[in-house]
């Protein structure tokens, strides 16, 4: 016990608990950029505009894509190389990020990807691209199940434990390491969303 | 030094909730993946729905599960599903709204449309349930 109560003082944000600011779960700034990035994705379907559709679903991949391979191979090892407390600092400004900007550009991907197939015929069991399509449909079923069962659930436990008086740092910890690996396997899939996809535009 | 159930030192045991609430999800993924991978044409109805009732039960009986915890924060629980619920049923109007506007009628939208209640309440259930289960109980 007295091994827990050590790592949440060192995990926890710095400060004293009474005077530690409060972590905000979703930041509320972020949300004005959400909000016209799934209008823009709206606008696209219903006015069936070919560019603003292929604008979202080709932003929010590269966005959803490196974000997920930047995250998984690259700060991830790297976050896991760092001492606690700067671990926690950074955890406490980048989770809340992450609460915003990965449901947004996910959406903008998807929504905006599933009508561009349709367009340029790719959705067609005859189209020579089909079965390419599939395959990529099953590798983002399966990030999205990563992503949305395990990934942003732990992603948002962190932050409100870091929000209690005394945080559990060993459950932060482990619930960082969830956080980490997942990020890790969905990046080492968007490798296979990457191939899909070059094959899909050069052919 | 003893620990009791409702403090932030211990870990409480739980039944496999998220474990239940993820399968549903998952379920309801591949249902949606077969649906959008026979578009435009007429997808197998038989297995989606298959899928769509396994999913239901996977819920169902993680939500029963849920009801009958005694040291739960059900106020955290009540407070994070209900902003993640908001969000995924957004979410899912943006994806319903895509198929109506694909044309999508009949037994295939009311399938998915069913699939996607499952998706916009199963994603909240997991995140909730994995923050309140954190979360110290006022006895």
């Amino acid at each position: 016990m007295t091994d827990t109560v050590d790592v949440a003082a060192h995990t926890a944000p710095p400060g004293p608990p009474g005077l530690r600011p409060k972590i905000a779960v979703v930041p509320l700034r972020g949300l004005p950029f959400s909000a016209l990035a799934l209008a823009i994705v709206v606008v696209g379907i219903a006015t069936n505009w070919k560019w603003l559709l292929m604008f979202s679903h080709v932003v929010g991949g590269a966005m959803w894509t490196a974000l997920d391979l930047f995250v998984g191979l690259v700060l991830g090892p790297i976050m896991g190389r760092m001492s606690i407390p700067a671990r926690a600092e950074f955890a406490s400004k980048f989770m809340p990020a992450m609460v915003i900007i990965m449901p947004t550009v996910v959406t903008m991907n998807l929504g905006a990807g599933f009508q561009v197939a349709r367009f340029i015929g790719n959705l067609s069991p005859s189209n020579p691209n089909h079965a390419w399509l599939i395959g990529s449909f099953c590798v983002v079923g399966l990030m999205a199940v990563i992503a949305l069962g395990v990934l942003e659930p732990a992603n948002i436990a962190v932050i409100f434990e870091m929000n209690k008086p005394v945080p559990n740092g060993a459950r932060i910890e482990r619930l960082m390491k969830r956080f980490i690996y997942t990020a890790g396997i969905t990046g080492i899939l968007q490798v296979a969303t990457l191939v899909i996809m070059t094959r899909l535009t050069s052919r | 030094m003893t620990t009791t159930p409702t403090s932030n030192e211990v870990d409480r045991p739980y039944p496999p909730i998220a474990w239940l609430t993820t399968s549903a999800l998952g379920l309801i993924i591949i249902g949606g993946v077969l649906l959008a991978s026979y578009a435009p044409r007429r997808a197998p109805l038989a297995v989606a729905v298959a899928l769509l009732v396994a999913g239901a039960v996977c819920l169902i009986t993680a939500w029963a599960m849920l009801s009958r915890l005694k040291v739960f924060s059900w106020p955290t629980f009540t407070k994070v599903f209900k902003w993640a619920l908001l969000a995924y049923v957004i979410e899912a109007g943006v994806i319903e709204f895509a198929f109506v506007r694909d044309h999508t009628r009949g037994s295939s939208l009311l399938i998915v449309s069913l699939m996607l209640v499952i998706f916009a309440t199963s994603v909240p259930s997991t995140i909730a349930f994995t923050v309140a289960r954190y979360a110290e109980v006022t006895p």
